[in-house]
């Protein structure tokens, strides 16, 4: 009983020692597959291997901390407030991907964001968003010439 | 003296009206952008990146230094007036400068910051300008194998030594070491760690990750933890000058501050933590009025700010003279030069020795604009906080991803940058350091290359690190570094157990 409630309050070091046992995996599939050879010395896998080792002992080290008691405790999380900030990344991310154009992208991403950290009014959001992505977009665009994604409504300036 | 020789062409190339114009903006902007809450100087840097792509590499380095202390300085003032530190560097001037605002001694508050940044980093400018010509001199004596030692000390004394928990801060830098895998491998060719994306042959932009880890990963901890309760900005009443004793208080801390401040910055031993809580225990042990600690103390302001302001201009020795960045900021910096082709190190002060000193005069000119505009503007900087919340995160996630797809417009990038907040997030939710992630994804690659090349001059033989004692001077202080921390806390709890 002792044993299991001591592993319940270090979960997030077991999850993380997971976590690099499989980046570690990863890292080594990867560096098998390497043809490139180098004449004198290691070749461009040796660092792979390495770090693939480096993750493998730091996971050790992380299942070695999950039977002590000293884990971190993290408050509960407002998993709400994260899902909106998601679902303003996502908003982006997609109207970019869909050639919508930046402009709305990053309302979405402002509007969305906002609601994350408590604002009721998505409409209002919605419409400084829009002049925000349409100043940043003018400025960016037309005075220091980054090339920033265009939509239909970005191509009528 | 070839050094002020230098600098004084430095000076006459700094004082053109257009890159004046450059060092005021940078300055502007970058007190702007770090006086937002839980933004610090290194984010503030990595956001304003994309604003100077598109001008010369000369302007736009000296408007990165504006930008640079700007951002410092922008950090103390946040600290004072909200009590929200953007940084962990600014966590002890929040100790006793929030406490000095709240009892109506705001002005003097951000007066002895202001001016103690300026001494401080006018002092280690100084200091700069004189001691990297001589470590030039040394470095370019240094092989691959040097560099490696060098390497491996950046690695360990910045993710192990100084951190709260070696384990999770060599976690932390393994991940960046990692990410600086994928990608083109630079002397071969081969493409590790890609997965068969073509955007990952480039390798990972640092300032995506920084961005990502930094600006998204807060925005995250800070909205799942509700911590944007309406806090308000404590108004600056009274005077804003500095009264007397408050001079007699403040210049002995300063100078104190900035003694401890430049030598940790300047050697590889990353953080500006340190310095400031040293100078802040030091200030309080030489105060006349210790009693004062705790309730806002002046001495417990104008030190560690001084220090932490003589920390970030020394790591810039490091930075300038070996291309090795020791901090957070100073990685996102070493991006930036690297975004205009400029590759930081003793070439640099031979290939493009107007540039250096150039840049270095900027920092002087950037240190005085900021002490004459700031002080005046601070109702300007106090009106910044008042933004709410949601508006200000909001605007700090476009504006971050607006840099990202204009420096690379991709999805895979915006991906990325998603990914990396995920990362941040956690990390900073189970209190994993983050800065040793991004000076691992600069570092490493380098670390790799140092390494091949020397295995390659010495024909596949490991032994060429011992038999150089430089290199084998360097290995052994980084191994020692590695195992302190765990020896040390063996050793106490030893002692915890005798007791």
């Amino acid at each position: 009983m002792t044993e299991r409630s001591l592993k319940l309050a270090n979960r997030p070091a077991v999850v993380a020692a997971m976590v690099l046992f499989t980046v570690a995996a990863v890292t080594y599939w990867d560096a098998s597959q390497m043809t490139a050879r180098a004449t004198y010395g290691m070749g461009a896998n040796a660092a792979s291997y390495f770090i693939c080792l480096f993750l493998a002992v730091l996971g050790v080290g992380h299942l070695f901390t999950a039977f002590q008691t000293s884990a971190v405790d993290a408050e509960d999380a407002d998993w709400k407030a994260i899902g909106w900030i998601a679902l303003a990344l996502s908003g982006l991310i997609g109207s970019i991907w869909l050639g919508a154009g930046f402009i709305l992208g990053s309302a979405l991403l402002f509007a969305f964001t906002a609601r994350a950290f408590g604002r009721k009014s998505l409409g209002v959001d919605l419409v400084i968003g829009v002049a925000m992505g349409l100043i940043i977009f003018l400025l960016f665009n037309k005075l220091l010439s980054l090339a920033l994604p265009q939509g239909p409504f970005e191509r009528l300036f | 003296m070839d050094a002020i020789n230098l600098l004084f062409e430095g000076f006459a190339l700094a004082i053109q009206p257009a890159n004046l114009i450059f060092a005021a903006i940078g300055v502007l902007i970058g007190t702007a952008v770090g006086v937002l809450p839980g933004i610090g100087p290194a984010l503030t840097v990595a956001l304003l990146l994309p604003v100077t792509f598109k001008l010369d590499p000369g302007g736009s380095i000296i408007m990165f230094a504006g930008i640079y202390y700007g951002g410092m300085y922008g950090g103390s003032t946040t600290a004072i007036l909200l009590n929200t530190p953007g940084e962990s560097a600014a966590v002890v001037t929040a100790l006793e400068g929030n406490k000095m605002a709240r009892s109506g001694r705001g002005g003097p508050a951000l007066a002895t910051a202001a001016i103690g940044s300026f001494v401080a980093a006018l002092v280690a400018t100084v200091a700069l300008a004189f001691l990297a010509p001589a470590l030039v001199k040394v470095a370019v004596k240094f092989a691959p194998w040097d560099y490696f030692g060098l390497m491996l000390i950046a690695f360990v004394t910045v993710s192990a030594t100084f951190g709260s928990s070696p384990l999770r801060g060599l976690t932390s830098l393994a991940f960046g070491l990692w990410l600086g895998l994928m990608g083109l491998d630079q002397l071969t060719g081969q493409a590790r760690l890609t997965f068969g994306v073509p955007q990952l042959l480039d390798g990972v932009e640092v300032t995506t990750l920084a961005v990502g880890l930094f600006a998204i990963g807060e925005a995250l901890h800070v909205a799942s933890r509700h911590l944007y309760k309406p806090e308000k900005p404590i108004p600056v009443k009274g005077s804003i000058w500095m009264s007397k004793e408050d001079w007699a208080r403040s210049w002995k801390a300063w100078l104190r501050g900035t003694a401890v401040g430049f030598p940790v910055g300047a050697l590889p031993a990353g953080g500006a933590e340190i310095p400031t809580f040293l100078s802040y225990t030091m200030e309080k042990k030489l105060s006349r009025k210790p009693e004062e600690f705790g309730s806002g103390a002046i001495e417990g302001v104008a030190g560690p700010e001084a220090a932490n302001n003589a920390s970030a201009a020394g790591t810039l020795v490091p930075l300038l003279t070996l291309g090795l960045p020791t901090s957070a900021t100073a990685a996102v910096m070493l991006a930036g030069f690297q975004q205009y082709n400029i590759q930081p190190g003793p070439l640099l002060f031979t290939q493009h020795a107007d540039l250096v000193w150039g840049l270095v005069a900027s920092l002087f000119i950037a240190n005085a604009m900021l002490l004459v505009l700031n002080l005046p503007l601070v109702g300007l900087w106090v009106k910044l906080l008042r933004i709410p919340l949601p508006w200000l995160y909001g605007g700090i996630l476009v504006f971050a991803s607006m840099g990202t797809i204009a420096a690379n417009p991709s999805v895979v990038e915006l991906l990325l940058l998603s990914a990396f907040g995920v990362v941040g997030f956690l990390m900073r939710r189970y209190d994993y350091p983050v800065a040793p992630a991004v000076v691992g994804l600069i570092l490493g690659p380098l670390a790799d290359n140092a390494l091949r090349r020397s295995l390659q001059m010495s024909l596949g033989d490991p032994m060429i690190f011992l038999q150089h004692p430089s290199s084998a001077i360097m290995i052994a202080i980084a191994t020692i570094a590695l195992i302190a921390p765990f020896a040390f806390k063996g050793l106490s709890r030893f002692q915890h157990d005798e007791d």
